[in-house]
């Protein structure tokens, strides 16, 4: 049978590797591209400059918390913040289906210029494309940002070493469970807000403590254990979390136990994950605190040296297990 | 009491631990206890409670996971009425089963009508918006699922639905696990008893295993102390030579069960001889809509017969289902069947045992671990 490109293609985890590795990297081959970080890092006139881009095809496209043009801003300006980079510009690709009210439109785009302000970005060039009715459904949007990485802030995999901690700025799998609880045929009546949000301000607020952070990550799909099973592969070291340690919401628990999802696994839209010097964590952990998207921050783990390239997990019986990575869209329970 | 993180505490798990090591201890043999359920498979592999446990307490996993026992025929009937232009509704674990020749998610790919639900009430609701449809719901799963498919059949009778119908699948738990005692290849000291079956048939429904056969039983919850906690109990009555039903998960289980969920499977339901993956034809042991709710009966209005089926070369899932061997026994396990290109169901549930084992990693990459951490 013909090889065609399914859900899991595009769900982050190994299919999705496969497809970089094997079709997109030997292309597009250059040293830009070759990190695979969540930005590429170039420099212009000796401005260190960071240039990522993002699809938005989220359903429903309102949401608790959120909505997706809140959430094509945010993503983007996360993936800039996350190299360390303070967003400047903005690119709006809009892909329209026909028949889309003009009214949503509008309140989507408001939304996008609300977020823009409040991360301090200007959206300064867009395309609109209107496709047949049942080409599009509603409404794709892609964003590209640029952002100025200032001096002072190094990142790299290859500064992280063991004993480093790490560090999630707040509750995960929020995100996900929101969106998840909306699907109506699911009737919750309340549930878990998004934690969709714009975050350079939070890696801004750290300033005085920048030397102390060596690399950042924003767990968007996969969420926590599979971006941190994106990080340490072929790395010389592992990672040990605490399961007490990881800040989860009791109805992002309840939710997704009953969905039979694991919260490390779903997604976040407003998160950070820091490797951070263990002499500076508790300093780094305060000013978290401070800031509003940071209040329940927390140490959740560290580098440790064995066993290579894995993500294990203390549990909160004292027990160990490995946390691979999924490799496919988790299905709900039927019992 | 938030009915989670209680149920999670470690000094308390240390505690139990130590209890059932102490009493394994003086047992003195390998001690084989069942898990029947895959909600407990999969707690227990995610909270790597086998860890906690001495070496001679050997926990299996049982035929607990409605998937995986659904046999081959029930996935190709299933292709089949998609085929014939039938709108499918199903719980989503089944979409990529394979059948003898397809899945539900292939058929899909080339046209066929198939909508994944939640509870069996969403498929009425289909049934409803689109009248012009003939809805089949795929009738699945145990005690636990049944008494809202004997609902959704009665609503449909209240508000005169007329294009809802269900391929009754569905199974009973205890007439398996006595099979499970009576076959001499499959050794069982002790059943966890699934917790979430047992909400609705109530403990008293494992009496004859305890009276007749001599096992002891626990109804167990699914938080890792409610799991050290079954085996504490079943590890004492075997200690004791004693066999009786205990329930630990008295929050949600009492001796009766639900008597209205009960009363809705005796209105809408026959018990019926069932075919179960890896077991066979098990007798009692599945339920199909009795004589005055036939009309919901797509088997029965729609007939399909397959006349020969065949599972996947090499697939050992009805070992796996009967505790007969753990998945790495498996030549498929891992490479070439894995949850991207399952052989066999027990691969695609989030329930199924060689699922779990793939995704938590096995016990193997546990020892590894601690082998080097410690």
């Amino acid at each position: 049978m013909q090889e065609v490109i399914s859900l899991a293609h595009g769900n982050g985890g190994k299919l999705t590797q496969e497809l970089i590795r094997d079709i997109f990297l030997p292309r597009f081959n250059n040293p830009f591209l070759a990190p695979l970080a969540d930005s590429a890092i170039f420099k212009i006139d000796r401005k260190k400059l960071a240039f990522t881009t993002d699809s938005y095809v989220i359903k429903p496209l309102f949401f608790s918390g959120g909505d997706i043009g809140k959430l094509a801003i945010s993503g983007t300006v996360n993936d800039l913040a996350v190299m360390g980079a303070k967003p400047i510009f903005i690119s709006c690709g809009l892909i329209i289906e026909e028949g889309f009210p003009l009214s949503t439109l509008k309140k989507i785009i408001f939304s996008m210029e609300k977020t823009a302000r409040k991360a301090k970005v200007c959206v300064i060039t867009g395309d609109t494309k209107v496709v047949e009715k049942g080409s599009a459904d509603g409404i794709f949007i892609n964003t590209s940002g640029i952002g100025i990485i200032p001096p002072g802030i190094n990142l790299g995999l290859e500064y992280v070493k063991i004993g480093d901690c790490i560090v999630i700025s707040g509750t995960v799998g929020d995100h996900s469970v929101a969106i998840l609880s909306e699907r109506e045929e699911l009737g919750f009546k309340e549930s878990v807000r998004s934690d969709c949000n714009p975050l350079y301000s939070l890696v801004e607020k750290l300033k005085p403590y920048w030397e102390g952070i060596k690399f950042m990550r924003d767990p968007t799909r996969g969420g926590l254990a599979g971006v941190l099973n994106e990080v340490v592969r072929g790395q010389k070291f592992s990672i040990e979390l605490w399961e007490e340690s990881i800040p989860l919401r009791e109805e992002t628990v309840a939710i997704s136990e009953l969905l039979g999802m694991d919260p490390l696994y779903l997604a976040n839209e407003g998160k950070i994950i820091f490797f951070i010097k263990p002499e500076r964590a508790e300093h780094i952990l305060q000013v978290l605190h401070s800031h509003p998207l940071g209040k329940k921050a927390s140490i959740i783990g560290r580098v440790v040296s064995q066993p290579l390239g894995k993500v294990y997990l203390k549990t909160s019986v004292g027990t160990k297990r490995v946390l691979d990575m999924f490799i496919e869209d988790q299905l709900p329970r039927i019992c | 009491m938030k009915y989670i993180s209680e149920f999670r505490d470690h000094k308390l798990a240390r505690k139990i631990a130590l209890r059932i090591s102490r009493i394994a201890r003086s047992i003195d043999r390998e001690i084989r206890l069942m898990e029947v359920c895959g909600t407990h498979a999969l707690a227990i592999l995610k909270f790597a409670i086998k860890e906690l446990l001495p070496p001679n307490i050997n926990l299996v996993s049982g035929p607990g996971c409605p998937v995986c026992v659904t046999p081959n025929q029930y996935i190709d009937k299933a292709c089949i009425y998609m085929q014939r232009g039938f709108l499918v509704t199903t719980f989503g674990d089944m979409m990529r089963v394979p059948g003898s020749q397809s899945s539900l998610v292939r058929e899909k790919s080339r046209g066929g009508k198939v909508k994944i639900v939640y509870s069996p009430v969403d498929a009425l609701r289909i049934a409803k918006s689109y009248p012009q449809e003939k809805v089949i719901f795929l009738g699945i799963g145990f005690e636990t699922t049944a008494p809202t498919v004997a609902a959704s059949i009665l609503m449909a009778e209240e508000d005169g639905i007329k294009n809802f119908m269900v391929l009754c699948g569905h199974k009973l738990i205890p007439p398996a696990m006595k099979t499970l005692v009576e076959n001499k290849r499959v050794r069982i000291d002790g059943f966890l008893c699934p917790g979430h079956v047992s909400a609705i048939i109530g403990s008293e429904a494992y009496e004859f295993l305890a009276r007749d056969y001599n096992v002891p039983c626990v109804v167990t919850g699914f938080e890792p102390l409610d799991i050290l906690q079954g085996i504490n109990l079943l590890v004492s009555q075997i200690y004791r030579k004693e066999a009786i039903v205990e329930n630990e998960y008295t929050r949600i289980v009492t001796q009766k069960g639900n008597l209205k969920a009960k009363d809705l499977m005796e209105r809408v339901f026959k018990v019926s001889d069932s075919y179960w993956r890896g077991m066979g034809v098990i007798k009692s042991s599945g339920l199909s809509i009795n004589e005055d709710y036939s009309r919901y009966d797509a088997q029965l209005h729609y007939p399909v017969e397959i006349t020969s089926f065949k599972e996947k070369k090499g697939c050992r899932c009805g070992e796996v289902l009967q505790g007969l061997i753990e998945p790495r026994e498996c030549m498929l396990f891992g490479d070439p069947c894995n949850p991207s290109n399952p052989f066999g169901p027990c691969m695609v549930s989030v329930e199924g045992v060689c699922n779990i084992y793939y995704r938590f990693g096995s016990d193997h990459k546990v020892e590894k671990l601690n082998a080097r951490s410690n």
